[in-house]
């Protein structure tokens, strides 16, 4: 296949399953052209991070460009929303069951998530800083309806609150790039190529420093609100705790690593532009706060989905510490986490939607005990979990060694020794929910559950997926370390 | 266009700018905010079609059509559309912060603004590059009007004065962002407000009113 189509598919491909959602009378012609199109942006992705091992920029023009990192995240983006697109078919069948969810809203539903994906994936590719600006915007636009699919007073207050500090946060941002921008043509790069972001970090010395330090920290604020990070934070747990599972995991499991991606585009420019200091300490203190918000609120959590919203969290806020570091081994771990992290995390979610649809509730206390009840699903949570608070053989575990490693190297142990404790924190409070969701004494009767094909089939591809990252990672050092090279790693 | 009528008219763009601002905070009826965003919408758009001229340039005056079509008509009429028409709905009730102190506030942040904006935009393209401060006044009024409304609408219109900021910042320091930049924000802006209404619609079907303080079902 050509470098161009390649390149062109990951965008295209979910775009024109969206078209089909609206306009196809067939159920089953829509839910299978939606796995089809997130199949075709993972395939593109291996495609393209096949082709790109040492680095090498596959197809580079104006609008879209591929380096390894984007390649990783194509692929990322693919696999999961593979999972996502197939538990969505389950979500909308079991809801079609109750008449929750009509056929208008299901159709709705199926182009949303398409677009969505569309939008992240154009987010990653976009060689253009103010592309990329507005396909973030473009993944608020498209999952605001997404996080209000049910229509009640909480998803409709989780909606609103969503919308409007993600814009907010996104308007930073915009104005972020508006600044460099100005500061980039007053460099005399001419306005076409002003931001394009290969041009900007080779000629980053000649921005004027003063514009580019508050450009740098409002793109830095602005993007760092889609990936949850302090101070704008709030929306996330709201969001991922009203939104149906499918929706969840792809917003917990790569919509947070796209937007931490962007952010650590920006401080590969800011760090060549105004040495490594100023981003550094940004993410250091956004980074540990973030950290210690997430933890604080997972230590008491009384929801299951709210509890998987705050680990993101506190993923998210561990990946911010360690970008701060910016060496080679803390990038390729960052990365590691994010792969591993969102097929944990939507293995997860995809569980819990289960879990509240065949018990009609997220309370922890209420689903208490639930192995006895429904041994095929308290498996997959268990899994999931395992997976998720980083022990050995799961991936997880190898991308946050690499990260204490890099952030060792990078002389930042005081911020690690505090991440780290926090972290144990964390998942301490993962694993005794955990233990009170799977073995707790029940609260009431409940009837026996079985998982749903579509639920079974992401369980087990997601569990197995992360297995074999976990034990046979070598294959991706390569691509890893050619996508933190192309991230602007020291 | 001479040079000086080209400056005087530019600055009175600005100011009409910096004046629609201090109005909206000063006035807490949503009907009355909308109109203001449509005299700013014109102002901003009003910069690049004044350079349009003045430089000849047929692309700018295209560009200026657009931000007047959309910021001076679409945009406020999309807001105004979700009033009701009855005074109490369309009015920012009992306000966080009084009406004195918002407008003490809002000198300060202008005061802020031509601090911060004047020693950070050197001289562009244009002598306009000069009123560029004025943008970054929007940008400051906006965010504290944010902070500070409680009417799901007030806080549309505060989104929508501090992305005027942004335009105006862009506009006036150089010749705006390119296009294909300046197309795809207007349009994440233009559905952002469509789907903020809807909500705002919602809300008031549930809830059976729009003030935000009604939301608070979610929290810890």
């Amino acid at each position: 296949m050509s470098g161009a189509l390649l390149v062109t598919l990951p965008v295209a491909a979910p775009v024109a399953a969206a078209v089909v959602a609206v306009v196809a009378p067939w159920p089953r012609a829509r839910s299978a052209s939606g796995v089809a199109a997130s199949l075709a942006v993972l395939a593109c992705g291996v495609a393209l991070a096949a082709g790109n091992e040492v680095g090498r920029t596959v197809a580079d023009d104006h609008l879209l460009r591929v380096d390894a990192a984007a390649a990783f995240m194509v692929t990322v983006i693919g696999a999961i929303g593979t999972l996502a697109t197939v538990a969505g078919v389950g979500y909308l069948r079991t809801e079609g069951a109750r008449d929750a969810t009509a056929t208008r809203d299901a159709r709705r539903y199926e182009a949303l998530v398409q677009v969505f994906l569309a939008a992240m994936t154009l987010s990653v590719l976009a060689g253009n800083l103010g592309v990329v600006w507005v396909a973030i915007e473009a993944t608020t636009i498209s999952t605001a309806f997404l996080v209000g699919h049910r229509r009640t007073r909480s998803s409709l207050e989780a909606t609103w609150k969503y919308v409007v500090i993600c814009s907010f946060g996104i308007t930073l941002a915009f104005f972020g790039v508006v600044l460099l921008y100005l500061a980039a043509t007053q460099a005399g790069i001419p306005p076409a190529q002003a931001l394009d972001l290969g041009t900007l970090s080779a000629h980053a010395a000649r921005l004027d420093p003063a514009l580019t330090r508050l450009a740098v920290g409002l793109m830095l604020a602005g993007f760092g609100t889609k990936a949850g990070l302090v101070p704008f934070h709030t929306w996330l747990a709201d969001a991922h705790g009203q939104a149906p599972a499918p929706v969840s995991a792809l917003m917990s499991g790569v919509l947070l690593s796209v937007a931490l991606v962007v952010v650590l585009r920006v401080r590969s420019l800011a760090d060549a532009a105004l040495g490594p200091g100023f981003a550094r300490d940004w993410l250091l203190a956004t980074g540990l706060a973030t950290l210690l918000v997430a933890v604080s609120l997972l230590v008491a959590q009384r929801d299951l989905k709210r509890l998987l919203a705050y680990s993101s969290l506190e993923q998210m806020g561990l990946l911010a510490v360690a970008a701060a570091s910016g060496t080679r081994l803390a990038i390729e771990g960052i990365l590691l986490v994010v792969a591993a992290h969102g097929l944990a995390k939507a293995l997860l979610f995809v569980t819990a939607g289960e879990l509240q649809h065949a018990e009609g509730t997220t309370s922890i206390s209420d689903l208490a005990g639930v192995a006895s009840r429904a041994p095929a699903l308290a498996g997959a949570l268990a899994a999931g979990l395992v997976a998720l608070v980083g022990l050995p053989p799961f991936a997880l575990f190898a991308g946050e060694i690499a990260i204490a490693r890099g952030m060792a190297d990078a002389h930042l142990a005081t911020a690690l020794a505090a991440a780290l404790v926090l972290l144990v924190v964390g998942s301490g409070s993962l694993v005794s929910h955990g233990v009170t969701v799977l073995f707790g004494r029940p609260a009431r009767e409940g009837r026996r559950v079985r998982a749903s094909p579509a639920t079974a089939v992401v369980a087990v591809t997601g569990v197995t997926v992360l297995l074999v990252l976990g034990v046979v990672g070598g294959p991706l050092a390569h691509l890893l370390a050619a996508a933190a090279t192309s991230l602007g790693a020291r | 266009m001479s040079a000086g009528t080209y400056a005087s008219l530019v600055d009175l763009a600005a100011g009409l700018l910096l004046l629609s601002a201090v109005l909206v905070v000063w006035r807490r009826d949503l009907r009355a905010a909308t109109r203001l965003l449509a005299v700013q919408g014109a102002a901003l758009g009003a910069i690049p079609v004044l350079a349009g001229i003045r430089a000849r340039d047929a692309h700018l005056l295209v560009v200026g059509a657009a931000v007047i079509a959309l910021r001076a008509v679409v945009f406020p009429r999309l807001v105004a559309a979700r009033l009701r028409g009855a005074p109490s709905h369309d009015r920012e009730g009992a306000p966080v912060v009084n009406t004195a102190t918002s407008l003490l506030v809002t000198a300060l942040l202008v005061t802020a603004a031509y601090a911060l904006g004047g020693s950070l935009v050197h001289a562009g393209p244009s002598s306009s590059a000069r009123a560029a401060p004025v943008g970054f006044a929007l940008v400051l009024v906006g965010v504290f009007l944010l902070a500070t409304r409680r009417h799901a609408l007030s806080q549309v219109v505060a989104l929508l004065l501090l992305d005027n900021g942004i335009d105006a910042v862009a506009f006036l320091a150089s010749h705006g962002v390119p296009p294909v930049v300046e197309l795809g924000a207007s349009l994440d802006v233009l559905l952002a407000i469509v789907i903020l209404g809807v909500l705002a619609g919602r809300m008031h079907e549930k809830f059976g009113g729009t003030d935000l303080d009604d939301l608070r079902e979610l929290h810890e």
